[in-house]
């Protein structure tokens, strides 16, 4: 099936070599990384992690946001969903990568990356990160390139690959929450040390995967034959509308914890990024920002005029994946530094090299996104389903 | 091979599978292999080696007054372990330094602090915790609590630099080593290893000094006010002022059980 993704219209050789110079240009500061450091990048002592782990985090979600179509087309035999559960897979298949990627570019010492299995550290959820992870990613491959290879042939998918379906469900929860856990577990860091953090991950990317899929459809829907249909956008649509009525209600549980309790080491985390603390605020528009593009996202997904209106919901689905995005892609990682655990304020802010490199690994991720997708709609396209 | 030999090995990046990934690593750091080389012949354990089940340190800030008092602590720790003097601060690397008494203790001031208490410099350093978050954080035991004498050590040859450990520690003990740290040196100390770019480093407990019989450098240095010994020993200089005088710790509340105590 791999040639489907080489024979493609100029448009589709076009798109892929605008991916391809951005990547690029990356990769050229990426070397200019590897060769001062990472002293390239904001990051400093005090905000040791920064833009790279916060899409890694984001990313991670939206892989885990795939099993929104695998869940019921597998699991409860939802038909409606035969047409997009490959786009859920493939979706989940590129933001691995991303995340791979993010999580290697962000190493001190890259080359080393194998003494991760060479020294097994059950201790470490990093260690356990390196595995859900990678896990993942061979389980949608496996899984995605079998069912998709059978439908092509016009047969049943093996009956080897069923229990690699089922695997990956609860497999595509423990990413997210793994990932939850590398923070959660961090004594001193009162940003994070809640244990809502996993549930508040899960359904934040239960809410930016879907709408991130949704969006995917549509363009889709406009640019090839092939169509997923009305209904399987629609039923998307309000899974995304209850992931984000939760995420917004899980974010208001801890606010609440935080604020009446009035401690201190967990609220001026929030402080910070809410309303600035001892003078520094850079993230608070951003923050606002975030909270009302969901609220927003919430309004118009709830109202069934609003969400019937494809129109309407390309723009709800903008609006809640920019929302997610500035939450977790954002807001999450610095504030858990700011203050640091002297109760000193160093802020950060992502340099320019470090924004281009991250701009360089999204797009690696849209070419694999795009080569996928275009096996996929090629394959539905040859059925004619 | 016994586990302390066998840890201390570890330390220095010299077990075989360290030697086995070395084409690997010379890649990346600049000069590794002079490192493994340096720190085989110094500070393998000799037989004037001091001993201790869990290393302690007891700092008595009454006696330190002004940055002066402080500063031959810090220079005598920094210029022997090659830290590097960083222009910029967000590279900054440290392993010991001073703070004022509500960063080294946030949530524990009282308000309405004697003037005195509130500008005395306190020092900070990695604490060699007992219950080390930062060693359970690692993926890759780079950074490892030493099961012969309690100290927390770092594998520079292992760390590959995802600085999990940073995130970790509770204390804001660790520094990164966010580019090559060699040119900011003002003279190497050519008995320790300098570190290359992309590796995590802090306070050793001056495990080199202890291996030949020495006390840290900064114990040294203070003429009495630090004192250090083990935690486990009755009779040791530290239980001794434990005992004598109230002490506190920083973020007791974690369960990190940290080794410097402090008599404020
Ligand atoms: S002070 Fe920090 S770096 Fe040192 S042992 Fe404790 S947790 Fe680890
Ligand atoms: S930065 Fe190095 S020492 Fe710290 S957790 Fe990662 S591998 Fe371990």
């Amino acid at each position: 099936m791999l040639e489907l993704a080489i024979r493609g219209s100029k448009k589709y050789y076009g798109w892929m070599l605008f991916l391809l110079s951005i990547i690029g240009v990356g990769f050229f500061f990426y070397l200019k990384q590897l060769d001062f450091g990472l002293g390239i990048t904001g990051m400093s002592r005090d905000v040791s992690w920064g833009f790279y782990i916060a899409q890694f985090t984001f990313l991670v979600g939206v892989a885990a946001g795939g099993v929104m179509v695998v869940l019921p087309y597998y699991l409860h035999d939802y038909k409606v969903y035969g047409r997009v559960t490959i786009l859920g897979e493939f979706l989940a298949i590129a933001a691995v990568v991303m995340c791979l990627l993010f999580i290697v570019i962000d190493l001190g010492q890259p080359m080393r990356v194998f003494n991760v299995p060479l020294y097994p550290s059950p201790n470490s959820v990093l260690f356990w990160d390196f595995i859900v992870l990678n896990g993942y990613l061979f389980l949608n491959l496996i899984v995605g390139w079998n069912v998709l290879e059978a439908e092509r042939n016009n047969v049943h998918y093996q009956a080897w690959v069923k229990p690699f379906i089922y695997l990956s469900i609860p497999w595509a929860i423990s990413i997210h929450t793994v990932t939850a856990y590398l923070y959660a577990g961090l004594p001193g860091r009162g940003f994070w040390l809640t244990a809502i953090l996993a549930p508040r991950f899960l359904s934040s990317a239960f809410a930016s995967g879907p709408a991130l899929l949704i969006l995917l459809c549509l363009i889709i829907r406009k640019t090839t034959n092939f169509d997923p249909g009305r209904e399987a956008i629609q039923t998307l649509a309000k899974t995304v509308a209850y992931a984000i009525c939760l995420n917004v209600f899980f974010f208001l549980c801890e606010i609440f914890t935080v604020f009446y309790s009035q401690i201190p080491e967990h609220m001026d985390h929030f402080k910070y990024l809410f309303t600035g603390l001892h003078g520094h605020g850079a993230y608070v528009p951003w923050m606002w920002a975030s909270l009302a593009l969901m609220l927003l996202g919430i309004i118009l997904l709830v109202n069934p005029i609003t969400r019937k209106n494809e129109g309407v919901l390309a723009v709800a689905c903008v609006v809640i994946f920019a929302g997610t995005w500035i939450d977790k892609g954002m807001g999450m990682i610095s504030g858990g530094f700011v203050p640091n655990p002297l109760h000193e304020v160093t802020e950060y802010i992502p340099s320019v090299p470090e924004l281009i490199i991250s701009l360089a690994v999204w797009c690696v991720g849209f070419l694999v996104l795009s080569a996928l997708y275009k096996i996929a709609v090629s394959v539905k396209e040859e059925v004619g389903t | 091979m016994d586990s302390s030999r066998r840890q201390i090995l570890k330390f220095f990046g010299i077990s075989t599978l360290a030697m086995s990934t070395k084409p690997l690593l010379d890649a990346f750091a600049a000069d590794p292999a002079a490192e493994g080389a340096e720190s085989k012949e110094t500070f393998l354990a000799g037989p004037e080696a001091l001993k201790a089940r869990q290393w302690a340190m007891v700092i008595d800030t009454r006696e330190f007054h002004s940055l002066e008092d402080v500063e031959p602590l810090i220079e005598a720790c920094h210029s022997i372990h090659n830290v590097p003097n960083l222009p910029i601060r967000r590279h900054e690397i440290k392993w010991i330094w001073e703070t004022e008494y509500k960063h080294a203790f946030p949530m524990k001031g009282a308000r309405f602090m004697a003037e005195e208490l509130e500008h005395r410099p306190f020092l900070v350093l990695c604490n060699h915790c007992e219950n080390p978050s930062c060693c359970r954080a690692c993926p890759t035991q780079a950074t490892f609590k030493r099961e012969s004498d309690g100290i927390v050590l770092m594998d520079f040859h292992r760390c590959i630099g995802c600085r999990f450990c940073m995130a970790a520690c509770p204390y804001g003990a660790r520094s990164f080593n966010f580019r090559d740290p060699r040119p900011f040196i003002a003279e190497t100390n050519k008995k320790f290893p300098t570190r290359a770019k992309g590796v995590v480093e802090k306070c050793n407990f001056c495990a080199e000094r202890l291996a030949v019989g020495r006390l840290p450098a900064c114990v040294e240095a203070s003429e009495g006010k630090v004192t250090f010994g083990d935690l486990y020993d009755p009779d040791s200089p530290v239980r001794e002022r434990i005992k004598t005088n109230y002490t506190i710790r920083r973020k007791q509340s974690l369960g990190t059980e940290p080794s410097i105590y402090y008599i404020v």
